[in-house]
């Protein structure tokens, strides 16, 4: 399967909140961040926690985000970041670099 | 709510006050068993579910029983609530399975 995105693309994460089992963290919903790692492809949880087999299966993306961007009470450095792993479905094409 | 959409187990960033540090504790056996157990039903061999099943059913738990239940409880919680989906276990079977158990504890305090 090819990467939808690569090392250094500015993503967004998409804002939603639909019931049943999500790993995007509610969190980072909404955030945007900066493509760390391209880590692979693995069957989408969000059907193989339902019993089904998980296909087609997703890339999964190690994406970084500035913790001041985050934590709008943050007190560490400004260059504080945060790594999250976060599956092509929830991820949307962001503007510029971060 | 005041934070519409965020689930009950779903905490990052909540207040959770200071890290405790120095509490490492080693597994009871029984949590071992139960870690075993769930990777016996996931192997390659049985496949019966997956740990991503596992983990919806943690969520699914309810937020006083979520917040009650230690690690390891809400691993065997979620885990007998999908065998019994799946029908693996039936309930009358994991009933009297639990009566049985219950009787030997109760006989080997007695006993001791």
């Amino acid at each position: 399967m090819e990467a939808k995105y690569y090392v250094g693309d500015a993503v967004n994460v998409r804002r939603a909140f639909p019931p049943g089992h999500v790993r995007t963290p509610y969190f980072i919903r909404g955030q945007k961040g900066v493509i760390h790692e391209v880590v692979g492809t693995y069957s989408n949880p969000e059907e193989l926690a339902y019993g089904r087999d998980g296909k087609p299966a997703l890339m999964l993306y190690r994406v970084q985000f500035r913790q001041s961007d985050v934590w709008p009470d943050y007190e560490g450095s400004n260059a504080d970041t945060a790594l999250v792993d976060l599956y092509e479905n929830w991820l949307e094409p962001g503007e510029g670099a971060v | 709510m005041s934070e519409f959409g965020r689930r009950h187990h779903d905490m990052g960033g909540l207040g959770a006050g200071p890290v405790e540090a120095g509490n490492e504790h080693d597994y009871a056996y029984w949590e071992k068993k139960i870690d075993a157990v769930r990777r016996l039903l996931a192997d390659e061999k049985r496949n019966l579910f997956t740990v991503d099943e596992m983990r919806r059913g943690i969520e699914e738990l309810g937020a006083k029983a979520y917040d009650e239940m230690s690690y390891y409880e809400r691993w065997a919680a979620s885990t007998t609530n999908i065998l019994i989906e799946k029908g693996i276990l039936t309930i009358d079977e994991l009933g009297r399975r639990m009566e049985e158990v219950e009787a030997r504890l109760k006989a080997d305090a007695e006993g001791s």
